[in-house]
């Protein structure tokens, strides 16, 4: 255990738009242990110093993707970074970047979740089967090929890292191509043609100017860079097929 | 007036529970008009916690009879056996229709589902995704619901208040969160999915989330709440934070030591000690069990001290890096970035922390509550399989049969129910406000609400824990008393509208209180031990003659709970001894035995 008189300073970055007109930064002490998380520091803050502190937080584990936020200057989950990784500080903390702040560290979610539903993130059976089948054969390896990029928490830090969405929010983004990746490269799916529609356009996968920095920043390994440029050969192959058949590839 | 939405059917709660309710009413009547309401978005719910797996009866040399007798057993003989039947025989299918909505289980080479051992079953028989199960099935569940128009999400809204009218429930009234604004969301069916109540206790494996606001909804409209005193211990987690390790770790082969690598298990009725995992023995004990015998463990002063308290170890060494990183993948990322510890190089300290509420709404086997038009699935709901103590991956299981049932069922209630008086409603929802609102506005001294939080949980850990005396459980409901009292008079700093989360900090507080009280008062009332509720101060053994019935929580105002008791609904397996490890087996060749001869 460590010396519990040892403190830590944190400084945030607050925006309450009822009360202020910008974004201010406030510094705060909290004590100091070397198992602390980011997140249990601004816990510690919101209980004793100042209720009024906004931030998302539920599950402490890196699962529910709920807490993510800039800590100094990198997208990260507060839950999954600690203080010991941070000395001496002050630790600087504020909300993810290239979202519309809510406030204080709660960013918007919902252009995120608009793109999410727009992708048809859910199988498209290639063939139909009744619950007396039984469940569809997959091997391993079959389920090697989506089980990273099914394993998103939809956290968005790789939207805070990528410098094409900060320029343009309509981008369809990291994160929710490769959910489409996922069903797309699914054995038992067959939804392809359709999702194509969404990575074909403007704002699909040609956005992308593959910087990567969203997949050095990813908590869960998902890769979403590869599932981009995987999607940008298939887009390719797409626009070609489509002079062969009305419909594009299949 | 405050904004209005009709809605056919309201559920509460887009975790797991809440998501298959909103399918199977979408399934059922597209033309019902769906309301999902939640305090986070779906994803964030805490289904996506749930790590090890979902029971359901797979492999041929199973049966539906042996999930059934350890289910019941496992419950000490407090389940609903009819219930249970229903469970069992619903489970498989609602596995494979969560296969072909996409869910990426774990496969066996020949391309089937592959199947794992949890603690107190059997047979092998957990459907599991690697160890993050419960979060393949809330994302699998959440995106697939988007393929329903008639589902509208509230998502981050914040439910303060059912509305109840000609005596049925009609709705619920909830906070925007992002804007502070109120909203009646009238309903002819009301659904709730809202999930446990783990956060009452210190030590919790449970999310932020996990605060019982459902359970203290109906509750306060005269709802009982059901077997509240049956609180789970997950004998597996993280000192300090309470983070959880699965239950699969010793599915897959974990051993539990004591500060002297022993393998203590086996001086508690559940060896004899083997190397390799055997079901229902050892370290695939039930849960309750295995927290018991940690208490022994540090009576006897064979734990070992650590910062956050006594430990035990967990050791994985024997499985091997590759089949650690294959199985228990998250399992590995916890251990080293939250403890600095290599399963694979060395055992991992862990202690017993609050895990999952047995107890809840009182649902009838279709997850129906006292109260017409209220239904309640999950965590949050009593159907009656889990008794006096839940089997691990029956809960996964529960959220998707029972899920299905209840948005079945309110469906059903939904078409045939008149409109109701929006008038009287409307009434209500703004009085409802007006509660919520005087929180808010409160100004001047008064104490924060984390101090009050914080004697709570303490308390519960304290009076509640894993064994408990009459005059702990006493002070539990003493100090509860007292909180109800000072939570009139907390302090708020915060006094905005918009994403003021001190504000629902305090509702929340409100609600576990409420469920708390429940739970020490239900705990206090029932002199025996069974499961989970196990006495030190006279009351040691089982009571079949007084106890073998349900526990009854009734609100009560300020005053405590009105405990009352309900029967139990035995058909087939007459309570026996509770028996694992070598004595387990011989008692169930017993069983099979005397079954045989009565055909």
């Amino acid at each position: 255990m460590s010396d519990s008189s040892r403190t830590i300073e944190l400084e945030v970055l607050r925006y309450r738009p009822e009360q202020e007109d910008a974004p201010v930064w406030q510094r705060y002490t909290v004590p100091y242990t070397d198992d602390m998380s980011v997140l249990q520091a601004l816990q510690y803050i919101k209980d004793e110093l100042d209720g009024t502190l906004s931030f998302r937080w539920s599950c402490r584990m890196a699962i529910c993707g709920s807490c993510g936020m800039m800590v100094d200057g990198k997208p990260h989950l507060s839950c999954q970074t600690f203080l010991r990784d941070l000395l001496p500080g002050p630790v600087r903390v504020e909300a993810l970047a290239h979202f519309p702040i809510e406030r204080d560290l709660v960013v918007s979610v919902d252009g995120f979740v608009k793109k999410l539903e727009s992708i048809k993130p859910y199988l498209i059976p290639k063939e139909p089967r009744t619950l007396a089948q039984g469940e569809y054969r997959q091997t391993p390896e079959q389920l090697a090929q989506i089980e990273q990029f099914s394993s998103c928490i939809n956290c968005m830090l790789c939207y805070s890292a990528c410098p094409q969405f900060g320029l343009n929010p309509d981008f369809t983004g990291p994160g929710v191509i490769a959910l489409l990746h996922r069903y797309n490269a699914d054995s038992r799916d067959g939804g392809r043609a359709q999702r194509m529609e969404v990575l074909n356009a403007e704002e699909g996968v040609w956005s992308c100017t593959a910087v990567g920095y969203c997949s050095e920043v990813c908590p869960k390994h998902v890769d979403p860079a590869n599932a981009v440029n995987q999607n940008k050969v298939n887009s390719a192959k797409d626009y070609f097929l489509r002079f062969l058949s009305p419909k594009g590839a299949t | 007036m405050l904004e209005t939405f009709n809605a056919d059917v309201a559920i509460v709660g887009a975790g797991g529970a809440g998501l298959r309710a909103a399918i199977a009413v979408a399934e059922t009547n597209p033309k019902l008009r769906i309301a999902l309401i939640s305090k986070v978005y779906p994803m964030r719910s805490h289904t996506v916690a749930a790590e090890g797996g979902a029971a359901a009866v797979t492999q041929p040399h199973d049966s539906l009879d042996a999930h059934f007798h350890d289910t019941v057993g496992g419950g000490d003989w407090l389940c609903e056996q009819d219930v249970v039947d229903y469970f069992v025989g619903q489970a498989h299918d609602e596995m494979v229709q969560m296969e072909h909505w996409g869910c990426p289980w774990s496969r066996k080479t020949d391309g089937h589902v592959n199947v794992r051992a949890f603690g107190g079953m059997k047979i092998e028989r957990t459907w599991f995704a690697a160890d993050k199960t419960g979060f393949h099935m809330l994302h699998t569940l959440f995106q697939t619901s988007i393929k329903y128009p008639s589902i509208r999400r509230f998502d981050e809204h914040f439910c303060v208040d059912l509305v109840v009218d000609d005596g049925r429930a009609q709705g619920v009234v909830a906070i925007d969160i992002a804007s502070g604004e109120f909203q009646l969301i009238q309903a002819k069916a009301v659904i709730i999915a809202t999930g446990g109540a783990g956060r009452v206790f210190r030590e919790n494996t449970n999310g932020g989330i996990v605060t019982g606001d459902g359970m203290a909804l109906a509750y306060r409209h005269g709802v009982p709440l059901r077997d509240m005193e049956f609180v789970q211990y997950h004998p597996t987690c993280m000192p300090g934070t309470g983070l959880l390790f699965t239950e699969a770790c010793r599915g897959e082969g974990g051993f539990l030591l004591n500060k002297d690598g022993y393998r203590y298990l086996q001086d508690y009725g559940l060896g004899p000690a083997t190397p390799e995992p055997r079901n229902k023995a050892m370290e695939l004990g039930p849960r309750d069990r295995l927290s018991q015998a940690y208490w022994h463990e540090k009576q006897k002063g064979r734990t070992v001290d650590g910062p956050h308290g006594a430990v035990v170890q967990l050791d994985m060494r024997h499985l091997g890096e590759a089949k650690l990183r294959e199985r228990l993948p998250q399992i590995y990322e916890l251990a080293v970035e939250y403890l600095g510890v290599d399963p694979a190089k060395a055992p991992i300290p862990v202690l017993p922390a609050v895990h999952y509420t047995m107890g809840g709404i009182i649902a009838d086997g279709k997850t129906a509550a006292t109260l017409p038009g209220l239904y309640s699935a999950g965590e949050c709901s009593s159907v009656g399989i889990h008794g006096a103590n839940r089997l691990g991956s029956n809960s996964l299981t529960e959220l998707l049969v029972f899920g299905k049932v209840a948005g079945v069922q309110a469906a059903a209630f939904a078409k045939s129910a008149p409109q109701g008086n929006t008038a009287a409603l409307m009434a209500q929802a703004q009085a409802a406000r007006q509660r919520a609102q005087a929180i808010v506005e409160r100004r001047g001294s008064g104490e924060r609400i984390a101090a009050l939080r914080r004697e709570m949980a303490q308390s519960m850990e304290e009076g509640c824990g894993i064994y408990r005396t009459a005059t702990t459980m006493q002070a539990t409901c003493d100090k509860l008393a007292e909180l109800k009292q000072r939570v009139q008079r907390v302090r708020l700093d915060d006094h905005s509208k918009g994403w003021n989360t001190e504000w629902l900090l305090a509702i929340e507080l409100g609600f576990q209180l409420d469920v708390a009280r429940a739970m020490a008062h239900s705990a206090l009332s029932r002199r025996e031990s069974r499961g989970s509720h196990q006495r030190l101060d006279g009351f040691e053994q089982r009571d079949d003659v007084n106890f073998l019935k349900h526990s009854l929580a009734f609100y009560n105002g300020d005053d405590a709970p009105r405990i009352d008791y309900g029967p139990v609904k035995i058909t087939r397996s007459q309570p026996g001894t509770r028996a694992y490890g070598a004595a387990g087996e011989k008692a169930d060749a017993e069983r099979k035995a005397k079954d045989a001869s009565h055909v």
